[in-house]
């Protein structure tokens, strides 16, 4: 569904992304980890060609990405840190969207009911908490019931309650045969959500396995646990 | 497109900064017009306003809100839409809000107390010189990270256009006095779009005397037809050019 193929970045001195090769398959939900400014981001970033690579391509669906960009249509995008024009209100962001999306399929409103979207309809962006600012994000990245789910960081900052009901939703939609992409530092919480592990290092992607596989080879249970276990490894 | 320009429209209402300069630009012109006795005087006046005032409104506004819309741009490049459109959009919806404030504030009354012809030279290149300096904005500010250093750039080619490049002319003129320099002075006046603009409504208003001996060389070349083509041409090509730089930056930018 999507492939990478030989990706290089630079910004500056600084490698964010050295000679990526992925290959990323409908039904499966993969993690993205690795320690903080290891290229994550810029990865997911490039996917949506947001960052755009010095060296390699990348497909989706078999079709080069650059010089297209109907293929957003398909994908759900949840940021980091959601930056929205602050003079706007929830409702607005929610309409600007909706009015470019313009899809004919039916929308998921599910997280919509389950966040109460509804009541802060009226409240400008800028008055919005970090944790409010997330729930928005999580809202539109579902909303249009895309085939692929890129998710950085979807939990920081929710409220445990918020993070679980995301949580669930994510679980819902894996069942759907979609793709899911999700990075996280909270390793306990990717247990039950993803097949399998993205490892990245300084902007090298060290490996992508399943997580049965990577358990079985480490001889841990928890994903948390095996991920140690080879950094440990890798130290000695 | 048209949904996001629509948006900015809407956005850059609801900021009153524009209606707040229609405003002032409006009474500016009205009190203009009722105080000198006679239009074409008045013309005058209202063309060191576009010259100076119009330039200095638009580059600085147009300046910062690119840079405040750095959020609704990264939103919407999450979205299916194309980068070239956004862009686009943002120049349009730019553009239309201050011709428009221009044509309403300073168009009517000099359509009703100047002669048509003199009157219609100035609102053209005061449409001309709002979109101009829009152009030139979005080029300061896809140049820069730095809001400080984008806007601190529009500033100094501001003052440069606005006040530096006369001195500059004057300069050459006096160094090179005994040399035929008339056709370099032309094509040298074609480098600032305000100067060029000063130039086309003088001569529309006789009073080309102001511009010493120069002007009846002036009058050669921009009083004919094809003059008055070349250098509404190089207007327009002024209001392009800057911002198609600045798309071809844009679409290579990373977010």
């Amino acid at each position: 569904m999507i492939d990478i193929i030989a990706v290089h970045k630079k910004f500056g001195k600084l490698e964010a992304l050295h000679d990526v090769n992925l290959r990323c398959m409908r039904g499966q939900s993969i993690a993205l980890i690795g320690p903080n400014g290891c290229g994550k981001t810029t990865l997911i970033k490039s996917m949506l060609h947001m960052v755009l690579p010095d060296k390699g391509s990348i497909h989706f669906n078999g079709r080069d990405i650059k010089g297209d960009y109907q293929y957003r249509s398909a994908i759900g995008y949840m940021p980091q840190i959601g930056r929205y024009p602050e003079n706007m209100n929830v409702g607005q962001v929610l309409d600007t969207i909706k009015g470019l999306r313009q899809t004919a399929s039916s929308l998921d409103e599910d997280l919509y009911q389950s966040y109460k979207i509804q009541s802060i309809l009226d409240k400008r962006m800028a008055t919005l908490s970090g944790g409010t600012r997330q729930k928005v994000s999580a809202t539109l990245a579902f909303m249009f019931n895309p085939d692929v789910l890129i998710l950085d960081e979807p939990t920081a900052g929710l409220d445990p309650l918020s993070a679980e009901i995301l949580k669930e939703k994510i679980i819902a939609e894996k069942a759907k045969n979609k793709l899911i992409l999700i990075t996280s530092h909270l390793l306990s919480e990717l247990d039950d959500i993803v097949s399998e592990v993205i490892f990245m290092q300084e902007g090298i992607v060290r490996f992508h396995k399943d997580t049965g596989l990577l358990k079985s080879e480490t001889g841990q249970e928890t994903i948390g646990k095996a991920i140690s276990t080879i950094l440990r490894q890798q130290q000695s | 497109m048209n949904r996001i320009v629509k948006f900015v429209l809407i956005d850059i209402v609801r900021n009153k900064i524009v209606i707040a300069y229609a405003v002032l630009l409006g009474l500016l012109t009205w009190t203009v017009f009722s105080m000198e006795d006679s239009g074409n005087k008045g013309v005058l006046t209202m063309l060191n306003v576009v010259l100076l005032v119009v330039p200095l409104v638009t580059v600085l506004f147009a300046t910062i809100y690119i840079y405040n819309s750095a959020e609704f741009i990264e939103l919407l490049l999450s979205q299916p839409v194309q980068r070239k459109q956004v862009w686009i959009s943002l120049f349009i919806g730019l553009s239309l809000s201050f011709v428009g404030a221009f044509l309403i504030a300073a168009g009517l009354p000099l359509l009703l107390y100047a002669d048509v012809i003199p009157a219609l030279y100035l609102i053209v290149t005061g449409c001309l010189v709002s979109v101009i300096f829009i152009s030139i904005a979005f080029l300061a500010a896809i140049l820069s990270r730095d809001k400080a250093k984008g806007i601190g750039v529009s500033i100094l080619i501001w003052l440069y256009f606005a006040l530096l490049f006369d001195g500059l002319v004057l300069f050459i003129l006096f160094q090179f006095a005994e040399y035929p320099i008339e056709k370099p002075m032309v094509l040298l006046s074609a480098t600032s779009p305000l100067d060029l603009a000063r130039i086309l409504n003088l001569l529309q208003i006789d009073a080309s005397a102001m511009m010493g001996y120069t002007g009846a060389i002036f009058k050669d070349y921009f009083g004919t037809g094809l003059g008055l083509v070349i250098s509404f041409s190089v207007l327009v090509l002024w209001a392009f050019l800057p911002f198609y730089f600045s798309l071809r930056i844009f679409k290579r930018k990373d977010l």
